[in-house]
């Protein structure tokens, strides 16, 4: 039996990586995964703490998050696709359209 | 057995993880993100949440990594550097910022103790009814508006989806 500590420190490492990868990568797709990967790693911690505690409502919650994060990703790489077509670049620092 | 499972999956989870971020090629990232998600979906059936293991491999592994490789090979991969010239100083300031970050959180997960109520939903009554049925108990009752609301957004980042990818007309 495993402690549900230990699956909230796995998970805290998972997220601390995605942040990492968020604030180092260059590459909008890549920072798009990381995000990703820091959504999982705090879904760990839902299933973990639900499991802990008997309840289902930490299901219920990653549920709802696998759908919104769906959402996202469609929306997300559909806004990449029209910011390529434009500036034709997946560097993060090449879009500084708002930038005066 | 699982404690050793643990640890074996936690690894390939944290390797995976680190892949992500550090592969040159964004298609490696992507597989690597793939392997990040499957190692977490075990997680899930370990946990007792079937059903999350299986919506897991569907939604992420099959539709948004897939997603992803998509779009990588319809805007070219830029297998490049990994940081912009003349930055050395930004991945060693990420790497000690996310380090102290995992520091605070791990310092806050082992100091605070993990009391509360337990629930209804211990594992024998999920194994008489089964983790599907009663999750479905629970969604469409307890949480029957927020799963009409998530239905409308789905819908709404369809349709969005749709109009921003669309060619401008010309």
């Amino acid at each position: 039996m495993i402690d549900t500590s230990s699956y909230l420190i796995l998970s805290a490492i998972i997220f601390a990586i995605g942040a990492a990868g968020v604030l180092v990568r260059r590459n909008v797709l890549v920072i798009f995964m990381c995000v990703e990967m820091m959504m999982n790693a705090v879904n760990l911690s839902l299933v973990a703490l639900a499991h802990q505690f008997h309840q289902l409502d930490g299901q219920i919650f990653v549920f709802l998050v696998m759908a919104v994060a769906a959402a996202e990703v469609a929306v997300g790489l559909a806004i990449v696709m029209a910011v390529v077509r434009h500036k034709d670049t997946t560097n993060v620092d090449q879009i500084n359209l708002l930038k005066g | 057995m699982e404690t050793l499972l643990f640890v074996v999956l936690g690894a390939v989870a944290v390797a995976a993880a680190g892949a992500v971020v550090l592969s040159k090629n964004a298609v490696h990232s992507a597989l690597f993100l793939l392997l990040n998600f499957i190692s977490l979906a075990v997680f899930y059936v370990v946990l007792n949440a079937q059903f999350l293991a299986v919506a897991q491999v569907i939604v992420y592994a099959g539709a948004i990594v897939v997603l992803f490789l998509f779009v990588i090979m319809l805007i070219g991969g830029e297998a490049g550097r990994l940081t912009a010239p003349g930055q050395s100083i930004v991945p060693i300031s990420a790497a000690i910022l996310s380090l102290i970050f995992l520091v605070a959180l791990a310092y806050g997960i082992a100091s605070g103790a993990l009391a509360g109520v337990q629930g209804p939903a211990s594992e024998d009554v999920l194994a008489q009814v089964g983790n599907v049925q009663a999750l479905g108990q629970v969604l469409y009752t307890d949480y029957l508006l927020p799963v009409q609301l998530v239905a409308v957004l789905l819908l709404v980042a369809m349709v969005g989806a749709v109009v921003l990818a669309k060619r401008p007309k010309t």
